[in-house]
């Protein structure tokens, strides 16, 4: 007589510092350091410094060394996307969530039950990044970052076309586009790379190490120029990326007649762009809009769905319509990200 | 309609006012009759659509997107046409796009109960910026930083016509406005104008500089007061009776008693006042009458409107603002004598000897009402805007008063990396000790380099932040002048000053010597 599978709630829990996998003895994309820490992918707020051993994509691994140096954990064991590993009891696996470089879904089975976290994704094309693999599971652990009805992303390249018309229309205005430092500013490039764009682009000093780990790994930018120091005759037309922080400060003040540009979702919402004083907003995002949320709990068809971060309530709702059974673990130091 | 999303859509975020005058004038090139002349309706304000309301828009959310998830999203977003337009399905593929005319000519016939059925048909046939652009459309207030004088101004650049032959007709015109489209083009005649109680464009006069005091002959100028309420037009033909505030807005609802006491033909250039027995009472009495929507006979009784006549535009079938000012006076003072309407008096000129008399008078009129001289070349006629040398406006020195910087907020536009709109307090002493209290707020009055120092002492003393706004300790006195200071209940300190703008920046002043509230009261005229 076979043996009913574990429930997963009696082996997976929340603690202070996030998701805990017992019978495995290890954290999910835990917010402090701890003893073993399964990562999912490189952005700050899942990939925390300090952890005594870090299992991860050789990427994201990549990442965590390039940002935190000696303090990006004692032990660190890469783990190929597709490939198996058991940690204490449980089997361990990552998948693409076609989030950024080296971003993971975690795929666990203990004894007959699975559990997906799949950290951050979206399900848009990203030249950037292996797409996202869909994962049928008992519960599915999602995040909810643009988890209301009225985030829809449309396709990028209209978005990036938006850009290449600004640059006909204010040939003697440098564009700056706000990207966040990982994963926007280099799909950014590589979304005008793909839509002809072939100029020399110009770059923040804070985003010059990331993008050329990204080349490292084998994805193109073309020419990519420091911004710093460059004259501003040549800044003239061209397309300038910087933190989404420098773009409304002091160092755009040396562009000429800088076109403010901002990719991330949340410019889908004009209030939200106006107060960053973009004139031109982009909405490319590398989380998955509403539709995709829903569309990505339909396709793991988990009866039940774990919302991590973002705006759980109405996913939680929207979970609930579809038959599942949903809540929201209100993880502790997942602030907002404004840039993303 | 989708050419008019997008207008609104690049409006909304272009902050330069050269290129919104650029994007309406592409508009009017490439859109037909009669879209554009609604788009145009809709830019100015001209626009309103009483069937539907807010209310409806929500219900109609509601029941298709369910009140959770709308309730939701409306919380986060805070626009409720904006929310509309970004939950709702679709992008538009379900049917045909409406016409930007359609929807305006078939919500304008509709009847209250038709209106949903209507709305959900065009939501469904939009992508999100077109349903963005209907729901701003049907529920008034675009807010994309369009005044009537800019779309006006993009039509006079676009067609070569000058904007001050557009103003002059432009009251007597209707929406969607195709008789002023095919004179613009030269395919049709400049509309006409004269048949009823149409707002003429007003001449406005120039701020006297200080280096221009005794710059040039005074002797060919006439003086008089310049009072302290609002500028009106009173124009009256056979029973249409009309008051227009100097941008042409209605106000004739809020003044019942002028409008019954305009029983003449005839076009007249005047300010607006609360007299009672003859004396002016200070601005704020003239603000409560304008702020009512319903005039009450207690508000009739205890503010009485009344309206100090400065000029004569049209008398009867004359039009006589080509006339010197001289000959316009003597017309309007033969008139005056002549028609006597109630509620009225005659603003009187100065008499005055050369620059020092003036200076003299202009130092002398403490009274509250007045808030300085008006000056009108004695041959001048009676232009539209604000020509520079026929008239001046020399104010009476401003009051000031020692502030404290207290928050920083960044500025819009070009000053959008700059924390350039500043609130500023007086100390107010109680049991507790020395606080301050915000007293007002001002973004002008500084140098670009001036900004850029009040910038960098922001940041650099930045204590706590709520989104775009730096709070900061105080240890920066700004000398503050502002016109008058008169009691209010909207702001936290009960006063509320009238143009105020950064005077001085004392670096130098100890923010411990800045002024006391109480100084600031012992200024209200009441
Ligand atoms: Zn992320
Ligand atoms: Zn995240």
């Amino acid at each position: 007589m076979p043996v009913a599978a574990p429930k997963p709630s009696s082996w997976i829990r929340v603690e202070p510092a996030g998701i805990f996998v017992e019978p495995g003895g290890f954290h999910v994309d835990p917010g402090r350091a701890v003893g073993w820490a399964v990562v999912t992918h490189g952005h700050g707020d899942h990939a925390r410094p300090g952890h005594d051993a870090v299992l991860a994509t050789p990427e994201t691994l990549a990442i965590m060394r390039a940002r935190y140096r000696g303090d990006a954990g004692r032990r660190q064991q890469p783990l190929a996307y597709g490939e198996t590993v058991r940690i204490g009891e449980v089997d361990v696996r990552l998948m693409p969530a076609g989030h950024v470089l080296g971003s993971a879904q975690v795929v666990m089975d203990y004894r007959g039950s699975r559990v997906v976290v799949s950290g951050d994704y979206k399900r848009r094309p990203d030249p950037t990044c292996r797409p996202f693999e869909p994962v049928p599971c008992d519960v599915f652990v999602t995040e909810a970052t643009f988890g209301l009805p009225v985030f829809r992303h449309p396709p990028a390249a209209g978005e990036v076309a938006k850009v290449l018309e600004s640059l006909t229309l204010f040939p003697e205005r440098a564009h700056v586009i706000g990207a966040y430092a990982l994963g926007k500013a280099q799909r950014m490039i590589a979304e005008l790379r793909a839509a002809g764009y072939a100029e020399p682009i110009f770059l923040h000093g804070g985003l010059v190490n990331l993008c050329d780990l990204y080349q490292r790994h084998g994805v193109d930018l073309g020419p990519l120029v420091p911004a710093t120091g460059a004259a501003k005759a040549d800044l003239q037309g061209a397309v300038v990326l910087a933190p989404p922080s420098a773009i409304a400060d002091r160092w755009s003040r040396r562009l000429p007649d800088p076109v403010v540009a901002m990719a991330s979702g949340w410019m889908r919402v004009r209030q939200r762009a106006r107060q960053r004083g973009v004139e031109l907003p982009l909405i490319i995002s590398d989380h998955a809009d509403w539709d995709e949320l829903l569309a990505t709990m339909a396709d793991v068809d988990a009866p039940e769905v774990w919302v991590t971060h973002g705006r759980e309530e109405a996913l939680v709702i929207a979970a609930a319509s579809q038959g599942r059974r949903a809540r929201a673990l209100n993880l502790v130091g997942r602030e907002e990200d404004d840039a993303e | 309609m989708q050419a008019f999303a997008r207008l609104m859509e690049r409006l909304v975020f272009t902050p330069s006012r050269n290129g919104k005058l650029r994007l309406i004038a592409d508009y009017a090139a490439h859109t037909p009759d009669p879209d554009r002349g609604w788009a145009l309706a809709a830019l100015t304000d001209g626009l309103a659509f009483p069937t539907a309301k807010a209310g409806m828009i929500r219900g109609l959310a509601q029941e298709r997107l369910g009140p959770e998830l709308f309730a939701l999203s409306y919380d986060f977003v805070g626009d409720l046409a904006e929310t509309v337009s970004l939950m709702w399905p679709g992008d538009g593929a379900e049917g045909p796009a409406p016409a930007l005319s359609e929807v305006v000519e078939q919500l304008q016939a509709a009847g209250r109960s038709e209106v949903p059925g209507l709305l959900a048909r065009w939501l469904d046939g939009l992508d999100a910026g077109g349903r963005f652009a209907l729901l701003k459309l049907i529920t008034g207030g675009l807010r994309v930083g369009v005044s009537a004088r800019l779309a006006k101004t993009a039509l006079a650049d676009w067609s070569g016509t000058p904007v001050a032959e557009i103003e002059e007709v432009w009251h007597g015109l209707r929406p969607p406005y195709a008789d002023l489209f095919a004179w613009l083009e030269g395919r049709g005649p400049r509309p006409d104008i004269e048949a009823g109680a149409v707002f003429r464009p007003v001449m406005l006069a120039h701020p006297l500089e200080d280096d221009e005091i005794g710059s040039f002959d005074i002797s060919a100028y006439a003086a008089e007061w310049k009072w302290d309420g609002i500028r009106v037009q009173l124009t009256a033909r056979g029973s249409d009776r009309r008051i227009y505030s100097r941008t042409g807005d209605e106000v004739t609802q809020a003044f019942p008693e002028i409008a019954e006491a305009m029983a003449f033909d005839a076009v007249l250039d005047g300010e607006l006042l609360v007299v009672r027995d003859g004396v002016v009472a200070p601005f704020n009495h003239l603000q409560q009458r304008l702020n009512r929507k319903r005039v009450t006979a207690k508000m009739l009784a205890d503010h009485p409107a009344w309206v100090r006549l400065y000029d004569l535009l049209i008398d009867g079938g004359d039009d006589v603002r080509a006339l010197p000012f001289d000959a316009r006076r003597a017309r309007l003072e033969a008139w005056f004598d002549r028609v006597r309407p109630a509620n009225m008096d005659l603003s009187p000129l100065v008499a005055f000897s050369g620059w020092d008399g003036l200076a003299d008078l202009r130092g002398g009129s403490r009274e509250a009402a007045i808030e300085g001289l008006m000056l009108k070349r004695r041959d001048s006629a009676y232009v539209a805007g604000r020509p520079k040398g026929p008239w001046y406006k020399w104010k009476r020195g401003p009051l000031t008063l020692d502030t404290v910087l207290m928050y920083a907020q960044r500025g819009h536009g070009k000053r959008s990396s700059y924390y350039s709109d500043y609130t500023f307090g007086a100390w107010r002493h109680d049991l507790d000790g020395a606080a301050l209290v915000p007293v007002g707020k001002a973004y002008f009055g500084f140098t670009d380099e001036e900004l850029q120092q009040l910038d960098r002492w922001v940041r650099n003393h930045t204590t706590n932040r709520f989104g775009p706004v730096r709070e900061v300790t105080p240890g920066l006195v700004l000398e503050v002048a502002f016109d008058s200071v008169h009691r209010s209940t909207r702001h936290k300190s009960g006063l509320a000053m009238r143009f105020p703008r950064i005077h001085r920046i004392r670096w130098d002043k100890p923010v411990a010597e800045a002024d006391r509230v109480e100084t600031l009261e012992a200024m209200i005229v009441e």
